[in-house]
């Protein structure tokens, strides 16, 4: 199922990643690819075979409610980007 | 055309729990400096993994119960995409397509008359870290936000209706109803300004009778009873003019601009609604055992609609007051301790009881709604109310006079007695004390003695009032009417000339 150029545009939006012309045409072959591969997976008959949202067979795994030290802000902030005082600082989000 | 409303409320309610959501850190981060409760987790750091509080799925059950859903055996959490800075991961864990609990209902109103809402699902997911905007920049720099990822992680319950309200009145009523609720179980403060209870609503209209919805509008940025009220209001207005001028409601986002009174399109980018959902993979399904679902049931609180019936049982209130009275859990559980006291001295329990609600919905109250008080932070405790009433029950205040100590313990927050005694506002029953009062009344104001002389009975009113005046309150007014009356009796039969001649001066002093 081949990706055409406005859904890679739309993809890269969601994500926030700026895409050129040239590379939008190599994203579409490449996503392309990968999806194709999940085609694959199609090809199986799963009759009969309960869907799962997970691989596991873990179930209701639970922590007490008990609070732990935290990170010392200091440490928390250490590899932002940016900081001002002792908030993180971003760019400026506008449309919202 | 006639149109029907149809409403249904999304509210977020931040969990009292002590840690947060998917990891230890403390989740108080009200008061907490920026940044001082975080952790790799919550940070979204690569490679942290989150781990399931187990209180904040209990309190979920909880309030499931409470709110009358089925606990499913299987839940699951999911990822929730979405780009935005509040979001330290890129997504947000939430729940899909299995809620902890679904299918319930809250019953609002009156007792009778209650309209029964359906509560479509109660989930569980993560609250976001808090932003601030400076959108022109501060010092040249050009726009920027600031986060503060405290609030990143805090659970986060949410109860979405069905489009069961069909007014703005019946919206707010479902909110105070499950607000109420929240507090009877304990889950959540439901601080509304704070934001740990917070409300969206889906509103629409239709053609009076017709069962196909109209198109919607989602109206946020409500942080209060009565914004809710107000903003439901407005949008109700909107869409019908909309309607009756021929034109479409358009789907869209909408915020409640406080200030301004009005709701405002917040359209953003379609994309941002492409959230993407898949299974979360960093968490395992839950099995919710039904032996747990039990033992939560076992430990429900009396909730409000039990604890009214108590009250009109055990206490002898008409329903009236007990509804009143239960309506919020720290009103009830004020009301107990008052109650529950050993009344004044030769009276019965009942009267005790009855009396501690006239003063509870009355006098204090008024007091109370002056400051948007809660009574859980009332300056007048259970036992200054009870002292209170034993204070007027004894005679030592009149009931005038109790108004008046009731504000000042509310202002002071000391206790009635000492009030009483350090203003010396003790009841004077003792006819030598107040004789002079009532002489110096009559004396001061001719023209009431003469009407009352001329046959104006209502003009002795207005004398015992100046007693009372004189006497500071603390005369005991059925005494006053007495001596008043029989002073003004006396001046009658003493002699007819001097009340004819002060009658020819048409006194108005009564009035």
């Amino acid at each position: 199922m081949p990706l055409d150029r406005d859904q890679v545009i739309h993809i890269a939006a969601l994500a926030r990643i700026g895409i050129s012309g040239a590379e939008i045409d190599a994203y579409a072959g490449q996503l392309s690819g990968i999806i194709d591969q999940f085609e694959v997976l199609n090809e199986l008959d799963t009759t009969g075979v309960e869907p799962t949202g997970h691989a596991g067979e873990l179930r209701a795994v639970m922590r007490d409610d008990t609070p732990a030290e935290s990170l010392p802000p200091d440490d928390a902030l250490s590899n932002a980007p940016r900081r001002e005082g002792q908030f993180f600082r971003v760019k400026a989000v506008l449309d919202e | 055309m006639e149109y029907e409303t149809v409403i249904g409320l999304e509210v977020h309610v931040q969990l009292q729990t002590q840690s947060k959501m998917f990891c230890a850190c403390r989740a108080d981060y009200q008061s907490a400096p920026v940044n001082s409760r975080v952790c790799p987790v919550c940070l979204g750091l690569p490679g942290a993994l989150p781990v399931i509080n187990a209180r904040a799925v209990e309190y979920t059950i909880m309030t499931g119960l409470a709110l009358n859903c089925s606990i499913p055996r299987l839940t699951k959490f999911d990822r929730k995409n979405y780009p935005y800075p509040d979001l330290m991961k890129g997504y947000q864990i939430s729940q899909y397509d299995l809620p902890i609990a679904v299918d319930g209902r809250l019953e609002i109103g009156d007792g009778g008359e209650g309209r029964v809402i359906g509560v479509r699902r109660v989930h569980l997911e993560e609250d976001v870290a808090k932003m601030q905007h400076f959108p022109d920049g501060r010092g040249g720099n050009g726009g920027y936000s600031l986060v503060d990822v405290n609030r990143s992680g805090v659970p986060l319950m949410e109860v979405v209706s069905e489009p069961d309200m069909r007014s703005a009145e019946e919206a707010r009523a479902y909110l105070m109803t499950l607000h109420s609720l929240l507090q009877y179980l304990g889950v959540s403060t439901g601080n509304m300004q704070d934001g740990s209870f917070r409300c969206d609503a889906n509103i629409s209209l239709r053609p009076a009778g017709s069962d196909e919805f109209g198109t919607r509008t989602e109206i946020k940025n409500m942080n209060s009873f009565r914004s809710v009220f107000q903003a439901l209001n407005f949008e109700v207005g909107r869409q019908r003019r909309v309607l009756e001028d021929g034109g479409r409601v358009v789907q869209e986002t909408r915020g409640w601009l406080e200030g301004r009174a009005v709701t405002v399109s917040q359209r953003s980018k379609e994309e941002a609604h492409d959230y993407r959902y898949f299974p979360e993979p960093d968490l395992p399904p839950l099995d919710i055992a039904p032996d747990w679902v039990e033992q939560i049931r076992g430990r429900l609180p009396e909730l409000a609609p039990e604890r009214c019936a108590r009250f009109c049982r055990d206490y002898g209130l008409p329903l009236y007051d007990a509804r009143l009275l239960t309506a919020s859990k720290a009103m009830a559980d004020y009301y107990e301790r008052a109650a529950g006291m050993h009344p004044a001295a030769g009276t019965a329990r009942e009267s005790h009881a009855k009396q501690v609600s006239n003063w509870m919905l009355s006098d204090l109250a008024r007091l109370l709604n002056l400051e948007n008080r809660d009574i859980a932070d009332s300056p007048v405790s259970p036992e200054h109310l009870v002292e209170l009433i034993g204070l007027v029950d004894a005679g030592t205040v009149s009931v005038t006079l109790g108004k008046t100590v009731l504000e000042e313990v509310y202002a002071s927050g000391a206790a009635p007695r000492r009030i009483v005694e350090e203003r010396g506002y003790t009841q004077i029953s003792d006819t030598a004390a107040v004789e002079p009062s009532v002489r110096e009344a009559l004396d001061a104001n001719p023209r009431a003695v003469a009407d009352y002389l001329g046959g104006k009975d209502s003009a002795a009113k207005f004398l015992v009032g100046q007693v009372m005046k004189l006497t500071r309150g603390q005369a005991k007014p059925d005494l006053v009417n007495q001596l008043v009356t029989g002073a003004l009796e006396r001046r009658k039969n003493e002699g007819n000339g001097a009340a004819d001649s002060a009658n020819q001066s048409k006194g108005a002093g009564a009035d």
